[in-house]
């Protein structure tokens, strides 16, 4: 018997809309869910990999519990209530000592998050924190401080554009399958497509002008543009004077950065820069400036951010058709939204671990920062944390200096990795528990914005191959045996779904026919009568005073990245388009696409060292040493080399992968104090390795 | 050549090998053998522009087949109904003749059976009135299936519609 189950698929942190077949309780076919008219029938490698991932026996299957040294890989495999014991044991133990405060938890942030923050605050510690530290806090920070919201707080509609400019989002690789497909339309109805990278990717071959510029000078690149753009009123003039706060200040602060300056800082020609210019300004506003995703690049990232976002107010593309359109929310279609699962639960009154509402209290607190929780694990500062829960997330190959990190890690009394793969994180915990896969489980209801704004569910599609439990069910289980039950009083997914619908008129049962519903018929159009800043003057804000105040300056004086040292390279990393960071790596499928990484360097430096396509060479930077097989290139800069993320895994119990390839951020010395205080990013391209043929 | 025709519009792929795992996801083929795979041509500059294409190449189910012809036991057959070129797994005796014959590298070894497959359009589904897994689920939706008499009506829309796209 064939059954069809609508569903969100859980491959990647993308959630795109799935419809699922199953056959006679195994799941036989994964497609899009084309009730959305975006997606299709059309989906990516990955989801499609999740088939043979469902029946990997290379996966946790029970709980586990550690049986000797961290990261000795020696387990003992337990039943969910031993596994629970061990937990709350450890936790009584830690909260009688140190308070719940002391407990923190990371995740992959995303719609489904709010069952875990209300854990968190359930047990009452404000500890959560996601992932975006190494992703895109600086992105949201810079929208934060000009536009007063957050980087999602618009939709780009990349289908309509005349213009895309993309300084290294890779967007035909590291996509979603919703907006790969409307950045394409774009292109296919003619769009100019500017993409600025030191290396060609799939998405500089789609491009009509590609800029190869020196790594780590998007910032003078981008004030070189401004410059001229603001000197030759090159902008929307009735947008930024009704609407925007500081270009007197802008202007003088950009006199020196002119693009023959910015030319002999990135390599970029003054006429090329100022004949884009021209374009930009024949095509507004239709033009997108992407403000970056995974844009924790450099240390100046978040100020190249905030130029970009300056750029799209100077195109007064906000709420254009071809532009940046607000989200439309449930609000907007008159209608109550989901009631969030932390509502009723008390305030937590402590202060965060990572201090991000204290000393740091321009950074978004809801996400929080890792880097900074990492601290107080270390030092114990503002107070001890000693219990530590990684949800589906992975810390030793997402940040820098996994050595380092576990030095730190080792001051824990406890650390809890729920997962579906062995992470690296997960085979240096004290205990997995394995979630069940997304096709295994149920999850909360989530909002979906955009034109015709909504919910949608993801469902079970199948049993747990293996004894997993769905997350909703662990951290409601956790929750009553910490003693804190009343808080997350669900007996089942219906019962969360039930909370959340309240104040709706949505039924559980409205989701069957297509996944989703829908709170109107027609899409909400675009209106000028919708715009809106979060910021304290409701006006765009070139200079943020709020953030002056806190010692955080609007403009940044420009400084030259630091060159490599002789014989060395800046070490640069990217992704597939059938990647998802490490989680894909050891994939029964995925894994015959993509054996291994490569060490890609250019040509002329390749011929310096003596090395040959195909050679191995040896990596090194300070103590951390490997050996990778090299890939001799004219399509990257001279000054950097580039390795895919991912690889190099030290789990293994990863068979297929372990002992493939080099992991980038293993030498990423020293960076995890070294980032972009401003923005709150990791810099990760901030790393210098010396290569050599290997011996 | 069958009556079906499997076409790619390639300035609108992007390389992501979907339709490869899209493929194996249903057809099962063994480790490390693909049925449909995507061929990377550059990058190389052009006019200051780094070209780089990807090609999707399957099966072309000649109409006079190589892999037939070369095929001792009759395992490899074209069907006659509508010329889909297929293996039938209880005759093939993993000879590899056909793989030699094939001037495309199209028949693929699987290391498990010890016998060759290959790309049968997805025949079950289209005889269910669908589309191959590539085609279907093909993420930004640059392959079409159809008749070759389709495939050149398209063709001619999408050159007149890019026409009318610059003139705007
Ligand atoms: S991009 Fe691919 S893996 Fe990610 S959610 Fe969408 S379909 Fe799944
Ligand atoms: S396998 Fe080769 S010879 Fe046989 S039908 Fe296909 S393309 Fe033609
Ligand atoms: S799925 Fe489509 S876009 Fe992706 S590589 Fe295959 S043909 Fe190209």
């Amino acid at each position: 018997m064939k059954e069809s189950v609508y569903s969100i698929c859980g491959m990647c942190a993308v959630r795109c809309p799935i419809r699922v077949e199953v056959e006679d309780g195994k799941v036989t076919w994964v497609e899009g869910n084309s009730n959305d008219s975006g997606m299709g029938t059309a989906i990516c490698a990955k989801a499609a990999a999740s088939i043979p991932f469902q029946y990997d026996d290379q996966r946790p299957q029970r709980p586990m519990i550690r049986d000797g040294a961290r990261g000795s890989g020696k387990w003992k495999q337990v039943s969910w209530d031993e596994a629970y014991d061990y937990i709350t044991d450890k936790l009584k133990t830690i909260i009688a000592e140190h308070g719940p405060k002391s407990i923190m938890l990371t995740d992959r942030g995303g719609p489904f998050a709010d069952l875990r923050k209300a854990f968190m605050k359930a047990i009452g510690t404000p500890n959560y924190i996601n992932h975006d530290c190494t992703c895109g806090r600086n992105a949201n920070h810079a929208c934060k401080s000009t536009y007063g919201m957050g980087r999602t707080g618009f939709a780009y509609d990349l289908k309509n554009a005349n213009h895309i400019v993309l300084f290294g989002r890779n967007i035909t690789e590291s996509f979603k399958v919703k907006e790969v497909k409307g950045f394409l339309k774009g292109v296919k109805n003619g769009a100019h497509v500017t993409y600025v990278d030191p290396r060609v990717t799939n998405t500089a071959g789609k491009a009509t002008r590609y800029w190869q510029n020196k790594p780590g000078t998007d910032y003078a690149l981008l004030l070189g543009i401004t410059n001229y753009i603001v000197a030759n009123k090159l902008y929307d003039e009735k947008f930024v004077k009704k609407w925007c706060l500081g270009l007197a200040e802008l202007k003088k602060f950009l006199k020196p950065y002119t693009p023959e300056w910015a030319a002999e800082e990135t390599g970029i020609t003054s006429d090329e820069i100022k004949a884009f210019c021209h374009e930009v300004d024949a095509d507004r506003p239709k033009v997108i400036f992407h403000i970056g995703w995974l844009y924790s690049r450099y240390k100046d990232t978040f100020y190249a951010s905030r130029m970009l976002n300056i750029l799209n107010a100077l195109m007064g593309n906000t709420e254009q058709t071809g532009g940046l359109i607000y989200p439309k929310t449930p609000k907007h279609a008159d209608s109550s939204g989901l009631k969030s699962l932390s509502a009723d639960i008390p305030d937590v009154k402590e202060p965060r671990c990572d201090s991000c509402d204290s000393d740091w209290d321009w950074y978004d607190n809801g996400a929080g920062m890792l880097q900074l929780a990492y601290d107080a694990i270390d030092t114990g500062k503002p107070y001890p944390v000693k219990a530590y829960f990684v949800h589906r997330h992975n810390p030793l190959i997402a940040l820098p200096d996994p050595e380092e990190q576990k030095r730190i890690l080792d001051k824990l009394d406890l650390l809890v990795s729920v997962d579906v793969n062995y992470s690296e994180t997960s085979w240096y915990a004290d205990i997995i528990l394995p979630e069940s896969t997304f096709l295994e489980r149920d999850t909360i209801l989530r909002t979906d914005k955009g034109p015709k704004p909504g919910f949608s569910m993801r469902r079970k599609c199948v049993e747990p191959f293996y004894d997993s439990k769905p997350g909703w069910q662990i951290y409601v289980d956790l929750a009553e045996r910490l003693g804190k039950g009343e808080y997350m009083p669900y007996k089942s997914i219906e019962d969360i779904w039930k909370y959340q619908l309240q104040d709706t008129d949505v039924k559980i049962e409205d989701f069957s026919a297509t996944g989703m519903v829908k709170l109107c018929d027609s899409p909400i159009g675009t209106s000028d009568d919708n715009i809106k800043f979060g910021t304290k003057s409701g006006k765009i804000e070139f200079v943020n005073k709020t953030w002056e105040d806190k010692g955080i300056e609007s403009f940044k004086p420009y400084e030259s990245p630091e060159a490599p040292p002789e014989g060395s390279y800046r070490l640069l990393f990217g992704r597939k388009g059938y990647q998802t960071h490490g989680q894909s790596t050891n994939n029964p499928v995925l894994s015959q696409l993509l054996g291994s990484n490569k060490l890609l360097i250019h040509t002329d430096e390749a011929k310096k060292l003596g090395i040959s396509d195909g050679d191995t060479v040896t990596v090194s930077n300070g103590s951390k040493v490997g050996s990778i097989e090299a890939q001799v290139t004219d399509f990257i800069h001279p000054e950097a080399v580039f390795m895919l993320h991912g690889f190099g895994t030290d789990v293994p119990a990863q068979e297929r992968a372990f002992g493939k390839g080099l992991a980038d951020n293993a030498f990423m010395k020293g960076k995890l104090k070294d980032w972009d205080k401003a923005g709150g990013g990791l810099a990760l391209n901030e790393t210098f390795v010396t290569v050599k043929p290997a011996a | 050549m069958s009556k079906y025709y499997v076409t790619q519009d390639v300035e609108q792929c992007i390389g992501c090998k979907a339709c490869e795992v899209h493929c194996k996801t249903k057809n099962n083929s063994g480790e490390g053998a693909f049925f449909c795979k995507i061929m990377q041509v550059g990058p190389e500059m052009k006019n200051n522009l780094p070209v780089l294409d990807f090609v999707y190449m399957a099966c072309f189910h000649c109409e006079n087949p190589w892999c037939v012809d070369a095929c001792p036991t009759g395992a490899m057959q074209r069907r006659d109904k509508d010329g889909i070129v297929f293996v039938d797994q209880t005759n093939c005796v993993g000879c590899k003749a056909c793989m030699d014959a094939c001037p495309w590298g199209v028949p693929q070894w699987d290391v498990e059976t010890g016998k060759v497959d290959k790309c049968d359009l997805c025949m079950d589904r289209i005889d269910e009135g669908l589309e191959p897994a590539c085609v279907s689920k093909c993420t930004t939706g640059c392959l079409s299936f159809g008749t070759p008499e389709q495939a050149s009506d398209q063709k001619r829309q999408d050159f007149a519609e890019r026409i009318l796209s610059q003139k705007a």
